[in-house]
């Protein structure tokens, strides 16, 4: 394999799995509070939207970031509200999230299908970028994706090494017993779900200004619920998200690669094999667990916590 | 501070109150919404268009019954499956694949005439349904797999295999290349049951297995397991409900109603295969199932309030170029109020004046 060819693929597996790495590591701590958000799907379409939105008009991708960042928090408040406040069903509250974050951003959307932005180019340091092989490796990357890897980094530093963690942690481990100790369940998960809307924000968003010009109500395909899959496949542990995602990156970019060797498999089949190597991976997992309980699952995952006293 | 203490028992006014005041609340948040980008002339008109007009217009009202009925049916199977907690959320996918296999058995006998022919697609897209349903089951049964994924992945996947049918083995020959499958001969046609409208026999279909689920639920033994199984699961287990049946024979009813409901939009509605026949019922049904609250009956009531929503929204589309994704907004708008006023029916708001 010719060198070029390599770096090529390499940054094409990295623009594929970004999103889901940004997606994923926020449900990731979603979950770790004790919170199933299945709304990432629609998160990510409205982060997609605003950031695509705000780049047109102002044309600074600082703005068009922050916009998508604070949309996909904001539509998660929604999900958090009913939750944490209300005690709506999770499973429930999530598919309505996401069925809401789909037509919302097509209605929103709708005078934007037409119009093209400028991409978020990577960057370009002198010197050390311009080193044979290793420079456009680490240090030609689009800033995301550096972002990405540093929030996978920042939410493992944050569970592990802080205390606040290991309280988030025992609340998605035992909330009652987190509460009798005195935490504020409601107040961590409130804030995890933020934080988790406001990751799925920029991983939409990571599609719409980084890996095509372009906005299309569609242009999620699925990615919110593959990175759901991906947090399963990581076991709840951060760094996993990263080599999940990578494995995911890299079967998009062998697709894509297929289809421009002209193999004859037409077109449609070559675009299942993302979802299908979800489904793979998942029960390839459990191969590995073989039947032992994966003692990494939250265990008051889903479960509704309502204090009374 | 506002507090919230557990009834003793759930309210049974609530149980009833509480849709009529998630409704109440959608339509006011419609309005404010139209109220902020349309005229304050349009406003009215088209509210009305949206709400009323489904029901009275002669044309529309018929419309509103051919969408709610693959919305019944879907919604009736998922109910199913929700009361025990099974999670079958890719229903759409086993509505095309269903589809596909009707089809496709309809257009082998292209041109034989036989009363046959129909029952023959049904059974093909009940058994192409529960297929399809049947690998999310024993990913689960098997390894532990969550069905929620597996189903929506397969989803996307019947979507895709649906396009590369129409390219493929099912194109129309004689269709210029389009990804169209030939136009269904009247014998594969669903007889219509409203002359001069589109309203097929899918829709007595729809409110018989209503009332078959109704039953099955009530008096089988089955109907017994799914909602123990949901409930108390623990409980279940105690008395000796096989947990890996339940998961298999609610995705197979979910998954073989789905893929009849897909039949009866191609042969129904749609008359061929096309990119178009998945509409998002498969989704839009998880809604109904909800609003229901996975009751068989409550499910004719809340297919046909959806179904006005989306005819509506067409509507709208059409009269005053409003996009149709404002239908779905509404439905999302709907299941999060209804959620939220669900809490009324087992907990009691008091407001606490004391700070403590």
């Amino acid at each position: 394999m010719n060198e070029s060819l390599f770096i090529n693929i390499i940054i094409g597996i990295s623009i594929a799995s970004t999103p889901l790495i940004f997606a994923a590591i926020g449900e990731l701590l979603v979950e770790r509070s004790g919170v199933l958000n299945l709304g990432v799907e629609g998160m990510m379409i409205v982060g997609a939207l605003l950031g695509f939105v705000v780049q047109f008009h102002t044309g600074n991708p600082f703005l068009a970031v922050f916009a998508a960042l604070l949309g996909g928090m904001a539509i998660s408040s929604i999900f958090a509200f009913l939750t944490q406040f209300l005690l709506t069903n999770q499973v429930a509250t999530g598919l309505a999230l996401t069925l809401f974050g789909l037509g919302f951003s097509a209605f929103a959307g709708r005078g934007y299908t037409e119009e093209t932005i400028v991409l978020i180019k990577a960057i370009h340091i002198p010197v050390l970028s311009d080193i044979p092989f290793i420079g456009p490796l680490v240090f030609s990357m689009n800033p995301l994706v550096y972002l990405a890897f540093f929030m996978v980094y920042l939410v493992w530093w944050f569970l592990f090494k802080t205390k606040q963690g290991l309280i988030l942690r025992s609340i998605g481990d035992n909330h009652d017993a987190a509460h009798a100790i005195g935490h504020n369940v409601v107040r961590y998960r409130f804030m995890a779900i933020l934080f988790g809307g406001a990751m799925a924000g920029v991983g939409g968003a990571f599609l719409s200004l980084v890996q095509v010009p372009i906005w299309g109500e569609d242009m999620t395909a699925g990615r919110g619920w593959i990175a759901l899959g991906l947090v399963v496949f990581a076991s709840w542990l951060p760094f996993r998200i990263i080599l999940g995602a990578i494995l995911f990156g890299g079967i998009t970019v062998l697709q894509l690669h297929a289809q421009g060797f002209d193999i004859r498999i037409s077109a449609q089949y070559l675009s299942m094999l993302p979802y299908l190597a979800t489904i793979l991976i998942l029960v390839s997992l459990r191969i590995r667990l073989k039947n032992k309980t994966n003692r990494t699952v939250p265990n008051c995952l889903g479960r509704i916590f309502h204090s009374t006293s | 501070m506002i507090k919230l203490i557990p009834r003793v028992e759930n309210s049974k006014v609530m149980i009833l109150l509480s849709p009529l005041l998630a409704m109440t609340l959608t339509a006011l948040t419609a309005l404010i919404i139209f109220i902020f980008i349309l005229d304050d002339i349009k406003v009215s008109s088209v509210f009305f268009t949206l709400f009323v007009l489904p029901l009275t217009d002669s044309y529309l009202f018929p419309e509103l019954l051919v969408k709610a009925a693959p919305l019944m049916i879907i919604g009736l199977g998922l109910s199913i499956g929700f009361r025990a907690g099974i999670w079958n959320i890719g229903a759409e996918g086993q509505y095309v694949i269903g589809g596909i296999a009707g089809g496709a058995v309809g257009l082998y006998f292209y041109n034989v005439e036989g009363f046959w022919l129909l029952p023959l697609m049904a059974i093909a897209s009940i058994l192409g349904g529960m297929f399809y349903a049947s690998i999310a089951a024993f990913l689960r049964i098997r390894y532990q797999v969550n069905e929620i994924l597996v189903t929506l992945m397969l989803t996307y996947v019947a979507v895709l295999f649906l396009s590369a049918m129409l390219q493929g083995p099912l194109r129309n020959p004689a269709g210029f290349n389009f990804p169209e499958s030939r136009i269904f001969h009247d014998s594969a046609m669903l007889p219509i049951i409203w002359e001069g409208t589109r309203l097929h026999i899918g829709f007595i279909v729809a409110i018989i297995l209503s009332f078959v689920a109704w039953f099955g639920i009530k008096k089988h033994m089955f109907g017994m397991q799914i909602k123990i199984t949901g409930s108390a699961p623990r409980a279940a287990k105690f008395a000796g409900f096989n947990d890996n049946k339940t998961v298999l024979y609610s995705l197979l009813i979910s998954g073989g109603l789905a893929g009849l409901a897909g039949f009866f939009e191609a042969s129904g509605p749609a008359g061929q295969l096309t990119p178009g026949l998945p509409q998002f019922y498969g989704f839009t049904a998880i809604i109904v199932a909800f609003l229901a609250r996975l009751h068989p009956i409550g499910i004719l009531f809340s297919a046909l309030l959806i179904a006005l929503s989306y005819v509506g929204g067409e509507e709208v589309q059409i009269e005053y170029n409003l996009p149709s994704s404002i239908t779905q907004i509404f439905q999302g708008m709907l299941l999060f109020y209804f959620l939220a006023c669900d809490i009324l029916i087992k907990y009691k708001v008091v407001l606490n004046k004391t700070k403590n």
